[in-house]
């Protein structure tokens, strides 16, 4: 159940738009379910108050619809940004992917979004609408009299369980109160797949890996992904929107990407929260941040604007490329 | 479509005699794009090279491809091989089948499938190769020495002398290295500092050298002909240009209980020093480790006592930004501890002592002001025992010392020997030795008559272990020509401690990208014919930095790194390396990524405008990279996400196309 209101988010919204602050304001709208939040682009009063939505489902983030949302406007984009959200902001900012004076950031708290799938484990399918009743999720099955109530806790999306900061890195204004950095659990999982025998591993990411369709939403949602030309769409790259050949082929597609991301991914999560097919892609990403940890120390991608990730930053006391190859037996 | 010659080089035996070049040269016939394949016995001779020229107008060839030693050998040649016959430079592959193959394979077969595997990748780069042209950048002429010993010196005044700016960086409060600690020196036993302080003026006076004392590198950046360094200059809490080097606030500084580095801890100096009367520069150096002022705020006594009025007790560490043409590094070397030595008691008694700090009892402007004195009662000493290869010629599995030799050892043992016994005849004198290597202009003379003059008694065998007893140490140890085990009742013991580079030169390393050895020591581009060079260009190598030496050998090299340095610095411009990265516009994301990487600042950005497939026009942000500052490195290419960074002669399609040569 998040602390702040829709309302008093449109509220807000609305008075930016008149006091000519903003002339656009990124928000999130209903879609064809109550859990299907679409995120939009709202110009006047009107609409905002008639589909502006703010409620557990609205996970997205929103720093990489800056991008392409600031281009073009005259004025500036009012964008709501939860704690996680931020570090991709000043990420984006750090490789210069928008214009920080087109853009109007308020800091929002967010206390864990659901997971819709946590939500049918418990309630089942034919879910027809979601409701909070201030405490717990009201959930209306169609094969159901009455809702059935449940603890937003039991339904919290795994990448908020391992919430890693309630603390914003990045705003022009906050509402609510801000939190902390938290010591989260965020590598348990990743500790555990390490301790796995290689055998064990192969097969437990092919097991995973094997059920991607290729759809790119990973990609598509990732903030770390905002190139010009993707490599996987660029034809000199020479993997451009190659059907894969075996099932390996989308592995490498998977490893490639975390190849890439690294060092720039902040761990928002989004990779797994949009993967319809459910593999926990972030995982990757996350064993790439501790390795950097672990070599490198602590570096959190997007904590400050201009931060260089330990792997395009170089300094004396680096390891030696020999220390991080013999940490291979480590994980053998 | 590319016409290729493949010439595949017996290297005599090197290469023919573990790669059927016959085979390699048949095999790559058929690959695509090859016209003609043939295999020679010295493809870098004359008639080697008068083979690809000819062939290259018979058969109208477009590329070439030699399967011949490292490209770091012969590459130029080729390349220049190529340009005679009127193609392109850059249109020259090496596969090199000589040290990445014949030298490290031992059977035919194995060696053959493996040369013709690396002559595939080749033929398959050489196919995607595109003509390239180098720029031109300017060379500024002033070098950067680094370290103040008798290499520098003598690097820096051969290149003064020929008329180009020095600057000289020591790390110490004066130049002069350790033979400024030495006493005498070998063969000819003429004295160090007799030789060595005219060179430390001339050096200091003269009008193209500048001397940062007490300064230290921090960072270079750059490249050949155009490196900006930062050199810290430490504060010395004395103003340089005003101190007269009168010695006076030393003699009145309250704080006299400093151990005296410069005499190795022997005797104690005041907070404030000048290292020794011959220091050059000769000015006053505060030690704030050990000042009552700069700890407490409370003394001031120097600054009452000078009458220059230069002492500064607010003096800050400065950094000065220069730029080089060409930087020689002098870095010298240090003896090792002897921590790791507890079998000769070197803990445990001041009696036992090590080459260099007997340098300083034996020199007259040392602590005992040039008699032989035992450190711990002050008595001279009877039995003096010369212990050989302390930490030098050790097991390569053993972790107490090196497995090379230190070269200078026997000789200066030899040294000292003799002068005891010439001094003190009185002095009963033993040099235990694995080898004694004199090999050396009259050397081995030298050697013969410290044991056929001066009756040192040479003991060829180890001391096993050396134990104080009340004022004596029992030296144990193995006589090997007589298979007799030795007690000697000893005053004094000398290690002759194994030498090594100095602490600051593996970072001194990594700021330069000059390449370095197991031991530390910085390695030659080549050990034979580019033994004063670095593998880094603009970056030379004097003295012992590179490895043992002793003083004529360091002379001479630090001469012949100046004549370098002047070679490089009498031109004008430098040709540049065509092989330079560039930016694809349009799929730049503008993100700095290469920026951040580039070691040489080449990188800069720009808002672009570009028009869109819809007629809009957008301004983005995208990478340029200067190809006079770019030297090829081909960092940015692996940090671009998007891969809009490219790296002409090393595309990212070639390399895959050599990778898919490889695994076809």
């Amino acid at each position: 159940m998040q602390k702040i209101t829709k309302e008093q988010l449109t509220e807000k919204a609305v008075s930016l738009l008149r006091d000519g602050t903003v002339t656009h304001v990124l928000g999130w709208s209903a879609g064809e379910f109550d859990y299907d939040i679409t995120p939009a682009v709202f110009s006047d009063e009107a609409s905002l108050r008639k589909s502006f939505v703010w409620n557990d489902f609205c996970g997205a983030n929103f720093s990489k619809y800056l991008v392409s949302k600031t281009r073009g406007i005259e004025g500036k984009l009012l964008v709501f940004l939860k704690p996680c959200d931020t570090y991709s902001f000043n990420q984006l900012l750090t490789e210069h992917r928008f214009d920080r004076e087109k853009v109007y950031a308020i800091g929002i708290p967010c206390e864990g979004m659901a997971d819709i799938d946590k939500v049918k484990a418990i309630c089942g399918d034919g879910i027809s609408s979601v409701n909070c009743d201030g405490e717990k999720l009201l959930v209306q099955s169609i094969y159901e009299d009455a809702p059935i109530s449940v603890s937003p806790s039991d339904v919290l999306a795994e990448r908020c369980v391992n919430c890693k900061s309630k603390k914003h890195v990045a705003y022009d204004e906050l509402m609510g109160e801000d939190g902390d950095v938290l010591d989260s659990a965020r590598f348990d999982e990743v500790s555990r797949i390490e301790a796995m025998s290689p055998d064990e591993r192969f097969l437990f990411w092919q097991n995973e890996l094997s059920r991607c369709i290729r759809c790119n939403a990973c990609r598509d949602a990732c903030p770390a992904c905002t190139c010009e030309v993707c490599v996987f769409n660029n034809p000199r790259s020479g993997v451009e929107n190659k059907s894969p050949a075996n099932n390996f082929e989308e592995q490498m597609f998977h490893i490639i990407r975390a190849f890439h991301v690294a060092g720039r991914c902040t761990d928002c999560g989004e990779c797994s929260r949009v993967c319809p097919q459910n593999i926990p892609l972030h995982l990757l990403n996350r064993k790439f941040i501790k390795e950097m940890n672990e070599c490198y120390g602590e570096y959190q991608a997007g904590e400050t604007v201009g931060s260089k990730s330990p792997l395009t930053d170089y300094t004396l006391e680096d390891l030696e490329p020999g220390e991080v190859f013999d940490r291979g037996d480590i994980n053998a | 479509m590319q016409r290729i010659g493949v010439f595949v080089c017996w290297c005599g035996s090197n290469i023919a005699g573990t790669v059927d070049v016959a085979a390699v040269a048949d095999a790559l016939k058929n690959e695509p794009g090859v016209v003609f394949s043939t295999d020679y016995q010295y493809m870098c001779s004359q008639a080697g090279q008068d083979l690809i020229v000819s062939s290259v107008k018979e058969y109208s060839l477009t590329g070439l491809v030699i399967c011949s030693c490292s490209p770091r050998m012969h590459e130029v040649t080729f390349r220049k091989t190529a340009a005679a016959a009127g193609l392109n430079p850059y249109m020259v592959e090496i596969a090199n089948i000589r040290e990445q193959c014949s030298w490290v394979h031992k059977e035919m077969p194995i060696g053959t499938e493996k040369a013709i595997i690396l002559g595939k990748a080749a033929v398959a780069k050489v196919n995607l190769n595109a003509p390239l042209t180098p720029g031109e950048s300017p060379v500024t002429k002033r070098a950067l020495v680094i370290g103040g010993g008798i290499a520098g010196i003598q690097t820096a005044l051969d290149i003064a002398d020929a008329g180009f700016p020095v600057d000289i960086v020591e790390k110490k409060p004066t130049i002069g290295g350790k033979m400024a600690q030495l006493d005498k020196t070998f063969p000819t036993l003429d004295c160090a500092a007799c030789i060595l302080t005219p060179k430390m003026v001339d050096v200091a006076q003269h009008e193209n050298v500048r001397i940062f004392s007490y300064s230290e590198v921090t960072d270079v950046k750059g490249f050949i002909g155009n490196f900006d360094v930062t050199i810290k200059k430490n504060a010395r809490y004395v103003n340089e240009d005003i101190c007269t080097g009168c010695g006076d606030c030393v003699t009145k500084c309250p704080q006299k209980k400093v151990p005296n580095e410069f005499n190795l801890g022997m005797d104690n100096r005041s907070a404030i020093y000048i290292p020794f009367a011959q220091a050059v520069p000769k000015v006053a150096t505060i030690d704030p480790a050990h000042c009552t002022m700069l700890k407490t705020g409370k003394c001031g006594v120097c600054s009452k006592v000078c009458k220059a009025k230069a002492i500064d007790y607010t003096q800050k560490d400065e950094y000065i930004t220069e730029k080089y043409g060409a930087i020689v590094v002098a870095t010298g070397f240090d003896p090792i501890s002897m921590d790791k030595f507890d079998e000769f008691a070197y803990s445990q008694s001041p009696d036992v002592i090590t080459s260099l700090e007997f340098e300083r009892l034996t020199n007259a402007a040392g602590p005992t002001a040039g008699k032989l004195l035992r450190p711990s009662d002050g008595e001279h000493p009877q039995k003096i025992v010369f212990v050989q290869c302390v930490g030098s010629r050790c097991d390569s599995c053993s972790e107490k010392g090196k497995e090379y030799c230190s070269k200078i050892c026997c000789m200066y043992t030899a040294k000292h020997a003799m002068l005891t016994r010439d001094k003190y005849p009185d002095t009963e004198v033993y040099v235990f030795y694995i080898d004694v290597r004199t090999p050396g202009k009259n050397f081995d003379e030298f050697y013969r008559r410290a044991v056929e003059e001066y009756g040192v008694h040479y003991i060829k065998g180890m001391v096993g272990k050396v134990t104080p007893e009340g004022k004596k140490l029992m030296v144990r140890a193995s006589d090997l020509l007589d298979g007799k085990q030795l007690n000697i009742d000893a005053d004094l013991v000398v290690l002759a401690a194994a030498i090594e580079p100095d602490k600051s030169a593996r970072s001194l390393a990594t700021m330069l990208t000059a390449s370095m050895d197991t031991n530390d020591f910085f390695t030659e581009a080549h050990p034979k014919l580019r033994p004063v060079e670095s593998p880094t260009a603009g970056v030379f190598l004097s003295g012992t930095c590179q490895g043992p030496k002793d003083i004529p050998e360091t002379v001479s090299q630090a001469g012949a790194a100046a004549a370098k340095v002047i070679g490089l610095l009498a031109k004008d411009k430098l040709k540049g390396n065509p092989c330079v990265a560039s930016s694809d516009e349009l799929m730049c994301n503008g993100c700095s990524s290469c920026e951040k990487v580039c070691p040489y600042g080449a990188i800069t950005y720009e808002d672009k405008e570009f028009r869109m497939p819809d007629r809009t026009t957008r301004i983005r942000r995208v990478a340029s990279v200067n190809p006079a500052v770019c030297q090829g490195c081909g960092c940015c290419t692996v940090a671009c996400p998007s891969g809009a960074m490219d790296l002409r002669g090393f595309m990212n399609e070639q390399i895959m196309a050599e990778v898919d040569a490889i695994c076809k």
